[in-house]
């Protein structure tokens, strides 16, 4: 143990070159002048840059058009929608519902957890095929792990029918041709010949393109994080400008009690 | 219910019977075969009731007066806490009062300090029990993730305070306090062997290292004890946002001359 907190020289000390404010003059992000060298930059390009560093028109339109295609389903019944549609019923506000949808799509069965683990599992793929494995024996190894395998397999439907048209889109603006896509589809095609029949999920899709184009799991992860709120966004909307508590109300008999029926009397 | 309509909510810790003029509102509400509001509500203390809906059964004395002790000790880390300092955020800017609690669950989740440490504590106590041999064991050699997490992997043994010097003060007597209860098996054992842990580690035992034995020691299950101690410490936050946003940002730091951007 040391004498001395390891804090004590980074008290009022943050250094950093990811950027800042300075007040009344600029704004710096990644040492790119906000006002002057940023300004004419989409949001999805400046989005890309600031979580990646990277400046690119091309993974921007790509990013833009996973968000379109396949993040944000206005449909209340999808989980993480359905908590801002709860919201708008229960008369909360929009940003709670947003910060909430965006924190319940950090979730195992869809949304962030897939779509970091569908990119890491890529990567690790394709080293393993490199350092001279076979595809089948680390799908069976993965399999063997986890028990799953993120981008493959889908709650309510096996097929995805976002797949393609996202592919159409990904072709439209010279994308969909790289090595991880193409490992992607040979994924699939062993799944579909195992027993287990899993379909390719769109977590897995662009996952694939967005590694394709460099992009890391992480870099992937905070892109997507706020992808789903248009889906969201929608069902809040909805149910606020409908009566007070009318989203799918329950009735006292929806309640399936399935513990022990028999009536207790507390003691002190 | 419409025929139509099959679709329930299967839980074994609530049960509810319908009022004769109202399918949707409850004429009595049973808590693993108790009345809340006709039994409950009378006869039992806010602290028991928090461990029977999360255990299905009454607490004996001794693990009512740990959870009680616990809730205590967690229930405000003051404002130097980063979840607390998070719900003062929100305080200060004017935000709403839910968005102070958001903040302070949600950077009182993680690894340092947090609710997910407290996962990972629990975890480390089944692993270990009171073998000092196994902890040291699994203290050189920590688990590793097999695979990406939207979690980051552990930067530190969890329990454990990276960046203090020694043990401080209100941890030690809060681990002593819940120790002496007497249901405390793990908690009696950590207190013992704390020094020798500490030396394995390189560093102080913290408040989220005796949550997590109380926690093992009351039986609950690591996403149990995870969720509880991000519900226990909301008060602190709570009041804290609550006073700061009535001062104002003028009054809160903005860390003026704390902050250089290396170009």
């Amino acid at each position: 143990m040391t004498d001395h907190s390891k804090l004590e020289k980074y008290e009022d000390n943050w250094q950093t070159s990811m950027g800042g404010w300075f007040p009344g003059e600029k704004v710096l992000l990644r040492g790119k002048n906000v006002f002057t060298e940023l300004n004419q930059k989409s949001w999805m390009e400046y989005l890309l840059f600031a979580v990646t560093g990277r400046e690119s028109e091309k993974i921007a339109r790509l990013m833009e058009g996973m968000w379109v295609i396949c993040t944000s389903f206005p449909d209340p019944r999808i989980w993480n929608n359905r908590v801002s549609a709860l919201a708008g019923t229960a008369r909360s506000t929009g940003a709670l519902a947003a910060a909430a949808s965006v924190a319940v799509t950090e979730a195992t069965i869809f949304g962030l957890k897939p779509i970091k683990g569908a990119t890491d599992f890529f990567y690790r793929l394709g080293d393993c095929i490199e350092q001279g494995q076979s595809l089948e024996s680390v799908v069976r190894s993965e399999l063997k792990q986890h028990r799953s395998v993120f981008g493959y397999g889908r709650p309510l439907i096996n097929e995805d029918e976002r797949i393609a048209p996202m592919m159409d889109f990904a072709r439209s603006i010279g994308c969909g041709n790289g090595r991880y896509i193409k490992l992607a589809y040979e994924v699939e095609n062993f799944f579909i010949h195992s027993r287990l029949k899993y379909r390719m999920n769109i977590a897995a899709v662009c996952a694939a393109l967005l590694a394709d184009e460099g992009l890391t799991p992480s870099d992937f992860y905070h892109m997507a994080t706020l992808a789903f709120t248009a889906g969201a966004m929608p069902c809040f909307i909805d149910a606020e400008s409908q009566p007070e508590g009318a989203l799918f109300p329950l009735r006292v008999s929806r309640i399936h009690f399935v513990g022990d029926r028999q009536t207790r009397q507390w003691r002190n | 219910m419409s025929p139509a309509i099959s679709e329930t909510i299967s839980t074994k810790i609530w049960d509810e019977s319908a009022e004769p003029d109202n399918p949707f509102a409850a004429a009595s509400c049973y808590c693993s075969g108790f009345d809340v509001y006709g039994d409950l509500l009378k006869n039992a203390s806010y602290i028991d009731y928090l461990y029977l809906l999360f255990k299905l059964e009454p607490p004996n004395k001794k693990q009512s007066m740990l959870l009680e002790g616990l809730a205590i000790a967690l229930a405000n880390l003051g404002p130097r806490n980063h979840a607390v300092r998070a719900a003062m955020n929100a305080g200060v800017g004017g935000s709403t009062h839910a968005s102070a609690l958001i903040a302070a669950i949600s950077v009182g989740a993680g690894n340092l300090g947090g609710a997910r440490e407290v996962f990972y504590g629990v975890q480390y106590w089944e692993a270990c029990g009171c073998e000092i041999k196994i902890w040291r064991d699994l203290i050189a050699n920590p688990p590793q993730q097999a695979r990406l997490d939207v979690w980051l992997p552990m930067e530190h043994t969890p329990g454990f305070d990276p960046n203090g010097v020694s043990c401080p003060t209100p941890v030690i007597q809060t681990l002593e306090h819940l120790a002496d209860i007497g249901a405390a098996k793990h908690l009696k054992w950590l207190l013992d062997n704390r020094t020798a842990l500490e030396s394995a580690v390189g560093y102080p035992l913290a408040f989220s290292g005796v949550a997590a034995a109380a926690f093992y020691d009351l039986e609950l299950q690591p996403e149990q004890a995870e969720m509880l101690f991000m519900l226990l410490r909301l008060p602190g936050a709570a009041v804290h946002a609550l006073e700061q946003e009535k001062l104002g940002w003028r009054k809160y730091p903005f860390f003026s001359k704390g902050f250089k951007v290396t170009e």
